[in-house]
């Protein structure tokens, strides 16, 4: 291969996708190396803790797209405080700093400040496109600022962030002369749109193909932007409150009826549950449908939407569907991927589906591959039969909302019915466990789940067994997330060198104990151990007394960086 | 699901009760959407470590049902998520109203109100007098309704009746099921001071 020329070398990575099939690539010798990290122009960084931005410019100097991540994923279940940290800022402006040529700007979970919006939008000529997915510390502001001073903006997309909402007026800033746009999403925000400015954007845009509108839009809007713009492929929809004998639900009707192209549907914020009937005539073309926000559509309506779907790949669902509902969609929805089923009321603890819904889906979708499911109640024969009907699942999330229930029938632990899915399933890549379960689950875990990257334990396990399994066994895990189980210094410290070959390791409410942690961290120079000591818990004392404390919440990770300068108070690198 | 049927607390009104109501107005109402457990869990982002540790130690062997606690971060859904169907809760009851039966001794039929519409006490028993026609007399914690043989009353989630004014005027909002204005002699129970 030393014979070829570099720009050879480079067209042939230019068919290398994947980050994970480029970093084995820039393995193989010092030449390749170079040319793959010039060449390489999508980099993904999974913890934005786990490296420098400067570094990161340096080697990818053709970089132009770059995702990053941020907070631990149980800061979504509000179990990190605040202030933790995962700022975008100093990552923006060491770019600019390095004059990267940005185009397109991927975040999760990170603190994304207006300032850092205002700071990307005028750094970046050729900045293309943001998605921001369960962030905060913005307002509407920074998307002002986004929307006016990128040029050449192709996609705005917010999922699920908590953005503070000033005015409407933002999206008037996009200039008369901006007609780029091809992505739009702005469900999640609460407040008041301007929405003359909203119908004028969509009709100067004429490559739009996914809209999704937050809750201020109203029908009569709606129907207007898809007389303008019938060519969209997906769509959200924001509130759907109407007189079905009105003339603006007649006109929408006409409206829908041109849509033609439209593969993805979600929203319906705010619903009235009749009259959904005008978008039957499209359900027929929907690969992917999400009412997950919105229970007011139950029952019958629902029931008569999901029976015109007939090429479901992807249905995002709240559990009011109920086991007779998700019986309807096991017999209609015959290419269905992924199923979500979401609690409708996630503090009363009382779920409308049980394990009976999920054997049914089961029996009738062949291809499911990826499945969260918040339910009632489970079985392990039910388990057993879903790991029977379905063999193909890469993601399999289960969530009983009382998080140590035994087996509905038996009362015994779930550990058999996991036992069936990781043993069956064996592309299985995600796994996340609930109901009573003892270290026997773990055994089945560490012997079957060769593919395993990441687990998520709760309230689950006996002893330190339980975890060594996995540790063991999991030779591919990537993300192990544990709370509340009785795992101690014991596993913790069996081996350590596993933690250098994952992204990252968290333990809430389990059994390890500071000098358990010390003793890591002193052995790992690799790894930042961080403790979490919320409301002054801990002493940072030394000595015997560090066995005595135990640690409410630690998360490690390996690092390139060195011990992180903007770490809060109350997180501890030890 | 239960309203809770306690008759062994408060006094037992419901089985002596003489009314000329509509038949059928003897029942509980209102049992369809409320659900056994209304609990909220805390706001804050305090790390509930008693209660997951004694959910942990409560597990560890045996089959009861686990405490209904509230456990921080459980059900793992996102927190935008959370608020949001939370936010779409409070909504719907706001917009929809809040509408419990009136009962009068003596008259053929009941009436409805909405209690969102009224402001305090002051403002529903004027309410109350006008539908009815009667006049309620001085209220006192010490002694209820002075002056006169009507007493407003109501059924609250329990299943007790309770006399109208006792409590904070949300406390009663969110615990008042149905009104009931009693007259004369069953009246002196709760403390009519004629």
């Amino acid at each position: 291969m030393n014979y070829f020329p570099d720009e050879v070398l480079e067209h042939i990575f230019d068919f290398v996708g994947s980050h994970k099939d480029r970093n084995s690539v820039s393995q193989v010798c010092k030449l390749w190396y170079r040319i793959e990290s010039y060449s390489r122009q999508t980099v993904f960084v999974g913890n934005c803790y786990a490296i420098g931005p400067e570094r990161v410019a340096e080697r990818f100097s053709g970089l132009k797209s770059i995702t990053l991540k941020g907070k631990p994923h149980f800061a979504d279940f509000n179990l990190v405080p605040p202030d933790w940290g995962g700022f975008v800022y100093p990552w923006i402006e060491a770019f600019a700093r390095s004059r990267v040529g940005l185009e397109e700007l991927r975040l999760k979970r990170m603190v994304v400040s207006d300032e850092s919006l205002e700071l990307l939008s005028r750094s970046f000529p050729n900045f293309k496109s943001l998605v921001l997915v369960s962030c905060e510390g913005f307002t509407t502001d920074g998307l002002a600022a986004v929307a006016a001073y990128c040029r050449q903006l192709k996609e705005l997309d917010l999922q699920e962030n908590d953005v503070e909402d000033h005015r409407g007026h933002w999206l008037s800033c996009f200039p008369e002369s901006s007609t780029s746009l091809v992505s739009l999403n702005f469900a999640c925000l609460k407040g008041d749109i301007n929405l003359p400015a909203l119908e004028r954007l969509v009709a100067r845009s004429p490559n739009l193909k996914s809209l999704r509108l937050s809750r201020a839009v109203p029908l009569d809007v709606l129907q207007r932007i898809l007389i303008r713009a019938p060519q969209l492929l997906d769509l959200g929809v924001g509130s759907y409150l109407h007189d079905p004998d009105s003339e603006n639900y007649n006109k929408l009707v006409t409206a829908i009826q041109k849509c033609k192209s439209v593969r993805s549907l979600s929203g319906f914020l705010d619903v009235a549950p009749h009259c959904l009937s005008a978008f039957h005539v499209i359900c027929p073309n929907l690969t992917s449908l999400n009412l997950s926000y919105a229970p007011g559509i139950y029952d019958n309506e629902l029931i008569k939407l999901i029976r015109h779907c007939h090429k479901l790949q992807r249905l995002w669902i709240l559990d009011c569907i109920g086991d007779k509902g998700l019986e309807v969609v096991a017999s209609t929805c015959k290419d269905l991927e992924e199923l979500r089923v979401f609690p409708s009321d996630p503090y009363v603890g009382q779920a409308a589906v049980t394990e009976e819904g999920l054997v049914a889906i089961s029996r009738g979708c062949q291809k499911l591959n990826s499945i969260l499911y918040f339910c009632q109640q489970m079985t392990n024969a039910a388990l057993i039969t879903v790991a029977k009907n379905c063999p193909n699942f890469v993601r399999f999330r289960l969530c009983i909302l009382d998080p140590t229930k035994p087996d509905a029938v038996t009362q015994q632990p779930l550990d058999e019915g996991f036992g069936a899915i990781v043993q069956a399933c064996k592309g299985l890549k995600r796994l996340s466990l609930s109901g009573l379960l003892t270290d026997q689950v773990f055994l089945y875990i560490g012997m079957y789940a060769e593919q395993l990257e990441m687990l998520s334990i709760a309230f689950a396990g006996d002893s330190d067994k339980g975890m060594q399994y996995v540790l063991k066994g999991c030779k591919k895990l990537r993300k192990l997330e544990i709370r509340d189980s009785p795992f101690g210094n014991a596993a913790l410290l069996m081996d350590v060198a596993k933690y250098e070959t994952m992204r990252s390791l968290w333990m809430s409410s389990c059994e390890v104990t500071l000098g358990g942690c010390k003793a890591l961290a002193k052995r790992m120079p690799g790894l930042n151990v961080e403790i979490i000591n919320e409301n002054d818990q801990m002493e940072f004392v030394g000595g015997c007394d560090d066995d005595r404390q135990k640690v409410e919440k630690m998360y490690l990770y390996r690092t390139l960086a060195g011990q992180r300068r903007d770490a809060p108070e109350f997180v501890w690198t030890l | 699901m239960e309203g809770g049927v306690a008759y062994e607390q408060g006094l037992n009104l419901k089985a002596t009760e003489l009314t000329l109501g509509l038949p059928g107005t003897g029942e509980t109402e209102g049992q369809g959407g409320v659900r056994n457990n209304n609990k909220r869990p805390m706001p804050t982002s305090e790390t509930n470590e008693e209660e997951s540790q004694a959910l942990k130690a409560a597990d560890r062997g045996s089959t009861a049902p686990a405490a209904k606690a509230q456990i921080v971060g459980w059900p793992p859904i996102r927190s935008y998520r959370k608020n949001s169907l939370q936010a779409k809760k409070d909504n719907e009851s706001e917009a929809s109203g809040m509408y419990v039966k009136v009962s009068m001794d003596g008259a053929p039929y009941l009436r409805k109100i909405d209690l969102k519409v009224y402001r305090g006490y002051p403002e529903l028993l004027k309410a109350l007098e006008a539908m009815f026609k009667f006049a309620a007399g001085v209220y006192s914690e010490r002694e209820g309704y002075k002056g006169s043989e009507y007493v407003p009353t109501y059924e609250d989630k329990d299943g007790d009746w309770m006399l109208v004014g006792d409590v904070p005027w949300d406390m009663f909002m969110s615990s008042c099921k149905r009104l009931r204005i009693m007259k004369g002699s069953e009246a002196r129970g709760l403390g009519c001071g004629v």
